[in-house]
């Protein structure tokens, strides 16, 4: 038994914790993840972390590089935001992504558009069913009123809190919070407008893969979505893998997916 | 002229301003206040942005508003709904049978995607809204979700959505009160490349009563 009653011994307790068994941690560096996705070679990950319920990460992806999230369970909900990593005063635009696309509801080949009229990601692979863009995340508020509890500090973290904190690390503010979008859990919405709650459509493994089309700020936090009826915080771990590669080219399909397609991806090559 | 519209209300007028078309807006509408807003030609889009006064860090929330009332459409009732969970305003009664929360605003770069590039030098409400914003010291990090009044943005059972033609008509209005002190900032929408504003955006009228 270590003492941490003098500073040597203090040093001593602090350095023998170091691989201390948890299941909800990054892989540093992330080449060494012991399961990487099949088909990616080791030294073009960028990125490997598991986060349990309430958790987030934040991390600037370049340009070229997809993220794969992965429902190990079949029961997280990944609420994202994303940013341009060179000038983040650019950012998702969740609005102008379901107005332009004419589309509501994200699956594989949406682009997550910017408020600057560019591609900040492209939604590239999906096994997990049903999404959403249109519900936000959850609060202080909200999550007081249904779990009794809901600060960062507590056992019921809301989502706000939880992308205030992590892009507060990147210089943002508060105010920088836009609406975000949900991955893993879906909302439907019908004739009459009223939004109904679909839950998780998606198996245990299901994955959800995004290329960044531009250098990306990209924010992630693993909590229940806002719609979801449950009285108990449920979330199940959500597992986040990046790897390097190319962008979205000319020749992709996706890029003359669509006529607002191809002007979206012309004002993002033509980015400086 | 179109100021003719009868607007009544049913209290103190304290102030009354006819808004150019394609013009932004912005004032301070004190707890208990009613901002009506009157649509003078009809089918005219007024896209919306609210701020706690006091503290602008708080602001509508498109998200929030449409999960506490369980529908994407405003109507008599709504509650305008704050990004920390808490009430703006209040939609107290509206003559137009409903109006947009998803649609965003119209900005020269999204116009650009939409309509083609030659539309890039267009008009747009992003631009009404960082002018406004920028009076106060405030800017882009604040424009983050708005309502559109009066426009009509239906989604199909496939999740098709668009902007289509209006469901709105001459002097028709909506009245919203304030919950708290607002900072209320408005772009009188200059769009011409889809029916949101009938290809013709035309002034509106604000009446703010007690």
């Amino acid at each position: 038994m270590s003492n941490t009653g003098t500073t040597k011994g203090a040093r001593e307790h602090a350095r023998a914790q170091a691989g201390t068994a948890t299941r909800f941690r990054p892989t540093i560096p992330a080449r060494e993840v012991a399961d990487p996705p099949p088909g990616v070679p080791a030294e073009q990950l960028l990125w490997a972390d598991l986060l349990g319920p309430g958790d987030y990460a934040a991390r600037i992806l370049p340009r070229g590089a997809t993220v794969q999230l992965v429902d190990v369970d079949g029961d997280a909900c990944a609420s994202v935001l994303v940013y341009n990593a060179v000038r983040p005063i650019e950012r998702l635009n969740v609005a102008d992504t379901v107005k332009v696309q004419w589309q509501a509801y994200l699956g594989v080949g949406s682009l997550l558009l910017s408020d600057m009229g560019r591609v900040l990601m492209s939604i590239v692979g999906n096994t997990g069913g049903a999404h959403d863009a249109l519900c936000g995340c959850s609060n202080e508020r909200r999550n007081t009123d249904k779990y009794g509890t809901g600060g960062a500090h507590g056992p019921y973290p809301n989502a706000r809190d939880r992308f205030a904190v992590a892009l507060a690390k990147y210089g943002l503010e508060r105010r920088d919070l836009a609406p975000n979008i949900n991955f893993f859990k879906g909302a439907r919405v019908s004739e009459n407008g009223a939004l109904a709650f679909t839950g998780d459509a998606s198996a245990p493994g299901a994955t959800v893969e995004l290329r960044a089309e531009l250098p990306v700020l990209f924010a992630v936090v693993n909590a229940p979505h806002v719609l979801d009826p449950r009285p108990t915080y449920s979330v199940s771990p959500l597992r986040v893998t990046a790897w390097a590669g190319e962008p979205t080219g000319p020749n992709d399909p996706l890029w003359t997916s669509s006529p607002e397609s191809e002007r979206a991806f012309l004002q993002t090559e033509d980015f400086q | 002229m179109s100021t003719s519209v009868d607007v009544a209300t049913p209290g103190t007028v304290l102030h009354d301003e006819v808004v150019d078309a394609r013009a932004p807006w912005a004032r301070v509408i004190d707890a208990g206040d009613t901002l009506r807003i009157v649509d003078l030609e009809g089918n005219q889009a007024v896209d919306f942005l609210a701020y706690r006064a006091a503290d602008p860090t708080e602001r509508y929330s498109a998200p929030d508003t449409m999960v506490e009332q369980g529908n994407i459409f405003l109507v008599t009732g709504s509650r305008l709904i704050s990004n920390e969970g808490n009430p703006l305003m209040t939609v107290t009664a509206t003559t137009c049978a409903r109006h947009d929360t998803i649609g965003g605003a119209c900005s020269q770069e999204s116009n650009a995607l939409r309509y083609g590039f030659h539309t890039k030098h267009q008009h747009a409400c992003v631009d009404n809204f960082l002018l406004a914003h920028s009076w106060r010291g405030m800017g882009k990090p604040d424009m983050t979700s708005n309502v559109n009044w009066f426009m009509n943005v239906p989604v199909d059972d496939d999740g098709t959505l668009g902007i289509v033609d209006g469901i709105s008509a001459p002097g028709l209005f909506v009245d919203l009160r304030a919950d708290t002190d607002v900072l209320a900032v408005i772009s009188n929408c200059p769009q011409i490349n889809n029916p949101c504003n009938g290809f013709n955006p035309t002034p509106i009228r604000l009446v703010v009563w007690r």
